[in-house]
Formats: C-alpha cells, sequence, structure tokens
C-alpha cells in the first residue's frame, strides 16, 4: 500500500507532466514550426475555445453530440442487456443467437454508416445509430459472461429457500450476481461509443455534433479549433468514465471487497 | 415433527469411458424425529450426493425419500440447506440474506425483518445486522447461513459439511452453538461430515459410509450425554470404535 504522501507526490508528478508537455508545445509552436495551421500553439487554442464559448457554438454541439450519445448508448442498453441476459441463461437461445453475433460482431461500426444514413437519412437517429453498433456488443456479452458465470451455489441456495420461478431466480439472484459484470460491459460500451460519435457525425449526419464541428473546422483550415474539439471530445469521455467508476466503486465496492472472483 | 426415510436409494454416474460409477448403492435409513444424524465418511464416498438428493436439488435415479411419511420430489420448503462454501448472496446485506426466504414468501418487509431479526439473535450477530458478507468471518458467515436455512422453519436441516472451511476453534464454537440451536429449536439435523471428533460431539448417531459404491457400513449410538466432553475416556472410546471401522474399511480398498 501507497501512503498518503506518496499519493500527493504522484498526482504533482502527474501535473508536472501535463505542463511540461504544454510548454514543450508551445515552444515548439512558436519558435520551431512556426505555422499556425500545422501546430497552433496552446495559447491559440486557448483564445479560440473562448471564442467558442462566447457565441455558444461549444454548447450547442455538446448538446447534439450528448442527443447521439443518449439515442445510441440507451437503445444498446434496452436491446442488450435484455439479450444478454436471455442468452445467459437459456442455453438453446444462446446456441441460436451465438453465431449470428459472432458474424456480425466483427463488422466495423463504421462500416455501418452508408446504412445508417440511408435508412434513418441525415438525422440524430443516424448517427445514434452507428453509436449503438459500437455499444451493444460489449453490453450483450459482459452480459451473457456476468449470467454465465453466476455460482451456482447462489442458485441452489435460493432454490432452497423457496425461490423456484425461472423469473424469480434471474430477478433476485442472477441479476445481481451477474451485475458487476453488466456495469463493466456498460463502461466499456460508453467508451466504444464516445469514438463512434465524433466518426458517425464526421460524414455529415448532422449541422451541429462535436465531431461534425471539428471536421467543419479543418475545412475551413481552423486547426487551433480543431484542436479546442479534441481536447474537449477527450475530457468529456474522460469525464463519463470517471463518473462511472466512482458510482460503480460506491456501489459495488461494499460488497465486493475480499472476494477473489 | 420431521422423520426421515430414505429407501433404497440407488445413484450412479456415467464415467467418460463409458463405464458406470456407482456411487450410492440400494441405501436404505432412517432418521428420527429431533434427531442429530452424522453421515460419516471419506471423500468420495457420496456423502453430498446423498444429501443434494435428499435437498431434491438432484433427482435420484432410483428409490424414494419420505419426510413425516410424505415422498419429496424436488425442493421442500420444510427441508433448510446449509452448505459447504459460502452460499451468502454478497449483494445482500446479513439481515436481506436472512430474510431472503420469507422475502420469497411474499412476507412483508417489517415482518419478515422481525422474524429474521429473531434468527440473527439465535446465532448471536445482531451487531452485524446491517453489514455484508465480505465483512464478516469465516464462522461468522456460516453462523448467518444456519439462521438463513433456519427462517422458514424447517422440519429437516441438511448440513454439508459447513464447518469444514474453519479453524479448529472456531470449528469447536459453532459446533456447541449448533447444538445449543437444535435444543432451542427441536430440528431434525443430518449433518456430513469426515471429521470423526465432530461426528462423535454432534451426532445421537453416526452414519458410516463406505466409499465407491457408497453403503452404510454400520450405524453407531452415541449414548454419551451432553455437553461432551472431548477430553473424556467415553469420548476417546466411541471415537477410537470409529476410527477402527474406518480404518479398517480404507485398508481394504
Amino acid at each position: 500500500m501507497r501512503i498518503s504522501s506518496g499519493i500527493h507526490q504522484n498526482r504533482w508528478l502527474g501535473a508536472l507532466a501535463i505542463i511540461i508537455a504544454l510548454l514543450v508545445w508551445e515552444v515548439c509552436a512558436l519558435l520551431i514550426v512556426k505555422n499556425p495551421f500545422i501546430l497552433p500553439a496552446p495559447t491559440d487554442v486557448l483564445v479560440a475555445f473562448i471564442g467558442f464559448l462566447d457565441d455558444g457554438t461549444l454548447l450547442l454541439d455538446l448538446e447534439e453530440s450528448l442527443i447521439h450519445f443518449a439515442i445510441g448508448l440507451g437503445a444498446a442498453l434496452l436491446i442488450g442487456i435484455p439479450l444478454g441476459i436471455m442468452m445467459g441463461w437459456n442455453r438453446r437461445l444462446d446456441a441460436f443467437l451465438d453465431p449470428l453475433i459472432e458474424l456480425l460482431r466483427p463488422i466495423p461500426p463504421l462500416a455501418w454508416i452508408p446504412f445508417a444514413i440511408i435508412w434513418f437519412g441525415l438525422t440524430a437517429w443516424s448517427a445514434g445509430f452507428v453509436i449503438f453498433i459500437g455499444a451493444v456488443f460489449p453490453i450483450i456479452i459482459n452480459t451473457y459472461q456476468g449470467f454465465r458465470s453466476v455460482p451456482r451455489i447462489f442458485v441452489e441456495a435460493a432454490k432452497m429457500l423457496g425461490c423456484t420461478k425461472s423469473r424469480d431466480l434471474i430477478r433476485f439472484i442472477a441479476f445481481p450476481a451477474a451485475l458487476p459484470s453488466v456495469v463493466a460491459g456498460i463502461r466499456i460500451a460508453s467508451g466504444v461509443g464516445w469514438m463512434c460519435l465524433v466518426a458517425a457525425e464526421l460524414f455529415g449526419v448532422s449541422n451541429y455534433g462535436l465531431g461534425s464541428r471539428l471536421w467543419f473546422l479543418y475545412n475551413i483550415h481552423q486547426m487551433d479549433g480543431v484542436v479546442v474539439y479534441m481536447i474537449i471530445l477527450g475530457l468529456l469521455g474522460l469525464a463519463f468514465d470517471t463518473i462511472f467508476r466512482y458510482y460503480i466503486d460506491r456501489y459495488f465496492l461494499k460488497w465486493r471487497t475480499g472476494e477473489v472472483a | 415433527m420431521g422423520k426421515l426415510e430414505i429407501r433404497d436409494l440407488n445413484q450412479s454416474f456415467l464415467r467418460d469411458d463409458g463405464s458406470n460409477l456407482v456411487v450410492l448403492d440400494h441405501l436404505s435409513f432412517e432418521v428420527r424425529d429431533k434427531e442429530f444424524v452424522c453421515i460419516l465418511g471419506s471423500s468420495g464416498c457420496g456423502k453430498t450426493t446423498l444429501l443434494r438428493l435428499i435437498a431434491g436439488l438432484d433427482a435420484a435415479q432410483a428409490g424414494s425419500i419420505f419426510l413425516d411419511g410424505e415422498e419429496m420430489k424436488g425442493q421442500n420448503p420444510k427441508v433448510g440447506m446449509v452448505f459447504q462454501e459460502y452460499s451468502l448472496f454478497p449483494w445482500r446485506t446479513v439481515i436481506d440474506n436472512i430474510a431472503f426466504g420469507l422475502e420469497m414468501k411474499g412476507i412483508p418487509r417489517d415482518e419478515r425483518y422481525r422474524i429474521a431479526g429473531q434468527y440473527l439473535d439465535l446465532v448471536n450477530l445482531s451487531p452485524f445486522r446491517n453489514s455484508y458478507p465480505s465483512e464478516l468471518s469465516g464462522g461468522m458467515r456460516q453462523r448467518v447461513a444456519v439462521a438463513r436455512a433456519l427462517t422458514l422453519d424447517p422440519v429437516l436441516l441438511l448440513m454439508d459439511e459447513p464447518f469444514g472451511a474453519l479453524d479448529a476453534q472456531t470449528r469447536n464454537m459453532l459446533q456447541k452453538e449448533l447444538l445449543d440451536i437444535q435444543e432451542k429449536t427441536k430440528k431434525t439435523i443430518v449433518f456430513i461430515t469426515h471429521s470423526v471428533d465432530e461426528a462423535v460431539y454432534m451426532s445421537d448417531r453416526i452414519i458410516v459410509l463406505t466409499p465407491r459404491p457408497g453403503r452404510i457400513c454400520r450405524i453407531f449410538d452415541v449414548p454419551l450425554a451432553r455437553p461432551r466432553d472431548r477430553t473424556s475416556v467415553e469420548f476417546a472410546q466411541v471415537r477410537r470404535e470409529v476410527l477402527d471401522l474406518i480404518n479398517q474399511n480404507s485398508s481394504i480398498q
């Protein structure tokens, strides 16, 4: 175990690395590259950021992207979790669906973009669909594995206590036992979905959105703006993951500490 | 009431090479109401198989099991079970683990907490009411498992080497506590163990099984008064008798 002063020290070390990177970047941009199209300086990026914040484009884009993300992740949860549960619980359904899912899964989500546009037009639904494709498989697979690895002894103990119906066993035993795995799947899915978001928006399914703005700024050669959006995308991805992990830890650590499996 | 009759129980498993492994061979015995019976045997003698059949977790290939004259098929609310490994639901607090059976019966929250609280008292764990199983020691977890098995007020309690994973001191303590609990609740208990000491300390009768195929080797009455003294001459005598029998058997193998 690390002592607390060690953790503080490490945190400062991490911050120091970021500061050094920013300084090196600034020096490179101003003194070596001297071309803001190839490498905009951090100070330029900061100015551009304040500009986007001022005229409201950033908020508008953020809102649009979050809508895409919510559609995609929401649909993936709605379809992925029940599907994973059914396949994890019922061996015949597993045998029936598994080959189909294993065939569809390796198709990169971005390869679905043409059909996303044909089926849903240039709407938020089309971007949502691409995110859904990216997010649904990790959710299915983790839910499935969670259900598969429910210890038999929990099911038998529950049966001895009068919990015998399949529906009750899923609700009271298998689902809570599988929940850590399900939640881990959702966390992976949100990461993959966030990556799909930019790509889906790049194809112009919407006039707003972080990804489409990033592409637009590139087209008008405003590279400091591109960097602003890159950073925003990265920070938001980090924020989702951190918030998620915080809640997972708070909820599960209570009962998972000390467990080996 | 809680009279258990086992009649002509047969169970075999198919080996990988296609041959048949007979685990239980025409097993018949009776357990009287409120009796504490230990089933003793080395590992692989079919003790756990037998208990799972009584519990209704597996179906017997032949033979029948009666509880108070009624044939049992599948799980029965009159039968409670304490497992060898940790079987507490780790996502539920101690009180919610104990109340699980009552919850399944649809008993309202306040009422089931009241009943579960009594059993929590019985195993002396009231201060740990809202703890999670991961916060408890091994001995405490098995106490909770006992309380959980008792809440539905079964007439027959099955225990599959429940103290096998515990250290010797905790084990002795829990043995004593279990006897107190039986004294208070008057359950019929079928207890599986491979420890001769445990069997002699706890049982009214000891059923010794031979391994492969599982048959009854001998049934011992343990005439010692309770509480029993592990260091007494009489205790040692019964112990030696049982041990001798087991040693004879294993030398035949």
